[in-house]
């Protein structure tokens, strides 16, 4: 198992180094010339600000010297200055990278819990009503603009009936807990405020579902095949022999078989969840790298968009080879190879 | 006289598969199996030997339809609800599966798996309990550190050792009936014999009924009481071990007999030429006709019933222990 | 493996009866009404300019009007016929899944055949190139390249073939690999066919299937990740019709929800009869091989 992570290990630098390639080349193709991906539109003529630039990125030197420059400035994670913000773009995501993580594992637990109790239900009522009401259900979600579930939802249960308070985190005007993990609900946790959490948690709670019931489709079709396919095993047969009820065969045999496939597709959903944050951050004006991406991309703030993409990739990459050692470590016939 | 421990009476499968086509799996068949008798099932695959078994105990996939009788002291289980055939499969009935590894869940370790079989029929017993008595059950099969043993995955056992807790566990509620289906297939020669010899020893120091199902004479000649041979859905000859042996009656039977090697090397090795009929595709006459080879024209017309023939019972029209065939028109 | 190919192979040749009629009557309800849909919208691609609706880029009414019986789903900030605009946005909208699926397999499937045929260099060069294009998240990829690119349908377009080529590279590469060891593909090389016409004449027919079945199911996803780039406002720039940036339009406009509904519904409408029409193929196929 060890070896087995090692070499998934191996191949991250590999990948990240394709990654930044792919950046440099991108940023040197911005309109046909490299500096407009450095240099605001109204800097432009400003000579002083465009020489400091050219120097500084290496702009008069050929383009291996450039790509050269930008891997060392990336590894000492400069990722340029943003065009809006007028800040180091990497200061600008370290800020709002925690907002976004909260937002995605809380979705990420949201859409495993529904997509397990709804691939349970179908499993256990294949063929009935149940079955067909759970997996429409689960594939709305999936089918759904992920922006546009959102305004609808935060429509109905923010506007009309005031179910869920309305965008951001907090509500406006009141401060953030102290700074620890910079997950707002556990944070107000751990500074024993109840009231901080439960606005924290509100806030929360409708962004997450949305983006959660975007994963629920595809969970809930993973794990309700797999447990069909774990009732018709033999060693379902052998429960049944013991004496074991069909529920029981399901959830104490056929579930725990279903983990390790739930497990690999978990990965796979990141992709997913990275991509409905973005949007999702969009509509609940929620202040994490993904609504940052989207103000850079209609701004053609070119720092921003090229930084978040790379942090988004490694993030990627990461939430990957987390899942090849989840699987690894989940897996008791892995273990012993 | 007492009920016999389990007695079927014209026992019929029928299966509808995806696209509709029928097919008899079992045509009608009649067994017995007393308190601490053995009885060996064999055929071929295909034959219905499993089917049989898995029919009453509601195993059999969705699709099946199960007519006839099937009792277990004296008890009706066709057609008994679910939860009542919960409560005797797995405390009063015991089954071994062929394939250890695969009929083992891969992902729990072995003794939970057992200490389930035990929890489900004793609710007020502590999960602790159940693993202590799972270590004496292991003792009792001859699992060796049984302490360690429960907590190791399925994929960690040797062919035997799973073969050996799979025994555990069918023994694990002091059944009085144990089918094994198979239970030595999967095993090295060596591993089989120390498998059967294990499985002789339980049954007489517990004194249970147990049922061995095999597509292998030879497995079954050393163990059990009174044989059953089935071909076709059917059983084609029964009777105790030792008549089915030396006054065999059913060509298919003695066709078996010859492919038993014998250590002594004077049988020589013969072999039923042929395949079994598909089950969607049977033959008019009696189905083993068309492998037959002292069939007559009426073979291939009627089926012959299941009678007295000499020392065992046996359907064919033409049995080897009465005359020989004569020649019809 | 081997039984593998006999449904291409059975598939491949019969063209008489009408393959595609044939494997309509064997799908499943869904993927019938999946299929029903999905025509619907073609035949609203190709005629709605001559059904009897408002001017889509017109102002036909007052402001942000409501649903009424004069407009189904209301009116926009410019007083615009949100129906009329929603049906039109079709016209955008699907002609450019269908060019961006097809760019995605025509680039992806070359590649993906030439690194399996092959081999050696080309595997690797084409195979890596793929790892480094998967590692991004797509969105992000997508809106790095067409912020590069700048705004447009055409950049989004091309930023979305980006995304999409690897996974049917991939997919042709698995195909080619497995049709590559059969016996006639065997023989027709030690017959002494030049290798690209082994290609051409005794592999490529029996690789389609997995990659049809895929594109169907992908197709959706193109109109849902155009709709995205559209409301990020990388796409389609207004008046345009296109509905992710007509949802866009509403999201400023919350208590104007028609506005965002209809163009919403429609997303929905294609994506969900993709996914029916794509399950329904993938379960026939996949049965049959089995």
């Amino acid at each position: 198992m060890l070896a087995y992570i090692l070499r998934r290990l191996i191949t991250i630098p590999f990948l990240l180094l394709g990654v930044a390639s792919v950046s440099f080349l991108l940023s040197q193709m911005t309109k046909g010339d490299p500096l407009a991906a450095l240099v605001p539109e109204r800097m432009m003529s400003n000579p002083e600000v465009v020489a400091a630039v050219k120097a500084e990125w290496g702009l008069d030197q050929p383009l291996p010297v450039r790509y050269v420059v930008y891997l060392g400035k990336l590894v000492q994670g400069d990722l340029g200055t943003s065009f809006t913000t007028r800040r180091p773009v990497a200061t600008d995501i370290a800020e709002r990278l925690p907002a976004t993580l909260e937002l995605v594992v809380a979705a990420m637990i949201i859409g495993t819990v529904m997509g397990l109790a709804l691939g349970l239900l179908s499993a256990r009522f294949r063929g009935s009503v149940i079955d067909s009401v759970a997996r429409i259900f689960a594939l709305i979600g999936s089918s759904l603009p992920i922006f546009w579930s959102g305004l609808i939802l935060l429509y109905l249960l923010s506007v009309r009936i005031s179910l869920v308070p309305g965008t951001g985190r907090l509500p406006p005007r009141v401060d953030p807990p102290p700074h620890t993990t910079g997950f707002y609900t556990v944070d107000a946790l751990i500074a024993g405020d109840v009231g901080l959490f439960v606005q924290a948690l509100t806030h929360l709670a409708l962004p997450a579902f949305v983006l959660g019931w975007a994963v629920t489709g595809v969970i809930t079709r993973l794990v309700r095949s797999s447990l069909i396919e774990g009732l018709s095993m033999d060693y379902a047969r052998t429960a049944r022999a013991k004496g074991a009820a069909e529920r029981r065969v399901l959830v104490g045999h056929a579930l725990p078989n279903a983990m390790i496939p739930l497990l690999t597709i978990l990965g796979f959903t990141f992709a997913y969840l990275i991509t409905g944050a973005v949007l999702t951050e969009a509509i609940f004006a929620w202040p994490g790298i993904g609504s940052y991406a989207v103000r850079a991309a209609a701004s053609l703030d070119y720092p921003a968009i090229g930084g978040v993409t790379i942090v988004g990739s490694i993030a990627f990459l990461l939430a990957n080879l987390l899942t090849d050692i989840a699987y690894a470590w989940a897996n008791p016939r892995i273990k012993v190879h | 006289m007492t009920a016999p421990l389990l007695e079927m009476t014209d026992l019929r499968i029928e299966f509808t598969d995806a696209d509709g086509n029928r097919a008899e799996a079992l045509r009608g068949v009649d067994l017995s199996v007393d308190s601490g008798e053995v009885l060996g099932i064999v055929g071929e695959s295909g034959s219905g030997k499993s089917i049989a078994m898995m029919a009453f105990l509601q195993l059999l996939p969705r699709g099946a339809r199960v007519t006839g009788s099937a009792k277990f002291r004296g008890e009706e289980l066709i057609g008994m609800s679910s939860a009542r055939i919960r409560k005797i499969r797995g405390k009063a009935i015991g089954c071994i599966f062929q394939d250890p590894l695969s009929a083992f869940n891969p992902v729990l370790r072995l003794g939970d798996q057992i200490a389930e079989a035990i929890l489900l029929h004793d609710r007020s017993m502590s999960r602790r309990t159940a693993l202590k008595e799972v270590e004496r059950l292991f003792e009792l099969v001859a699992i060796p550190q049984p302490a360690k043993r429960i907590r190791q995955y399925p994929h960690e056992f040797s062919g035997g050792m799973r073969q050996r807790a799979m025994i555990a566990m069918a023994l694990a509620n002091r059944p009085e009936l144990v089918i094994a289906d198979e239970p030595t297939t999967a095993l090295d020669v060596t591993v089989q014999a120390q498998i059967l010899d294990l499985l002789g020893d339980l049954r007489k120091e517990l004194g249970i009924g147990l049922v061995m199902i095999t597509h292998d004479l030879g497995v079954v000649a050393g163990i059990a009481d009174r044989i059953a041979v089935m071909y076709g859905g059917r059983i084609v000859e029964r009777g105790p071990t030792d008549p089915l042996f030396y006054n065999t009656a059913h060509p298919y039977t003695a066709g078996l007999i010859g492919a038993v090697p014998t250590l002594d090397g004077t049988g020589a090795l013969r072999q039923i030429e042929g395949t079994p009929p598909s089950i969607f595709n049977r033959p008019p006459g009696c189905s083993f006709a068309p492998r037959c080879t002292v069939a007559q024209p009426v073979c291939h017309q009627t089926d012959p019933a299941l009678r007295v023939t000499g020392a065992t019972d046996s359907a064919c029209h033409f049995p080897l222990t009465t005359v020989t065939p004569e020649v019809a028109e | 493996m081997t039984d593998a190919s006999q449904p291409a192979a059975q598939i491949a040749p019969r063209r008489t009866p009408g393959p595609i009629a044939r494997t309509m009557r064997r799908l499943p309800l869904t993927a019938k009404i999946g299929a029903a849909i999905l025509l619907m919208w073609l035949i609203t691609v190709v005629t709605v300019q001559l059904w009897p609706l408002a001017d889509p880029l017109q102002m036909v009414g007052r402001r942000l009007q409501p649903p009424s019986m004069d407009h189904w789903l209301g009116t926009d900030a410019l007083g615009r016929d949100v129906f009329s605009r929603t049906l039109h946005g079709a016209v955008w909208s699907i002609p450019i899944a269908i060019v961006v699926v097809a760019c995605a397999v025509a680039i992806g499937s070359f590649l993906g055949a030439i690194s399996g045929f092959f081999g050696g260099w080309w595997d690797t060069i084409i195979m890596r190139l793929v790892d480094v294009t998967v590692a991004f998240p797509p969105i992000l990829l997508a809106m790095a390249v067409a912020a590069m690119l700048g705004p447009g349908l055409a950049n989004a377009s091309i930023a979305m073939v980006i995304v999409w080529w690897p996974i049917y590279a991939r997919l042709m590469r698995a195909q080619v690999l497995e049709v590559r060891e059969r016996e006639h593909v065997e023989a027709a090389v030690a017959g002494g066919a030049p290798p690209l016409r082994v290609l051409r004449v005794h592999v490529l027919p029996l690789c389609w299937t997995p990659t049809l079945i895929n594109a169907t199911m992908d197709f959706g996803q193109v109109v849902l990740l155009a709709a995205s780039l559209s409301f990020i406002g990388l796409g389609a720039t207004p008046p345009s019709p296109e509905w992710g940036s007509m949802i866009s339009e509403g999201a400023t406009r919350f208590y104007n929800w028609w506005i965002a509904f209809g163009p919403g519904m429609a997303i929905l409408t294609v994506v969900l009869a993709t996914s029916f029409l794509g399950d329904g193929l993938r379960d026939l196929f996949d049965r049959r091989s089995q």
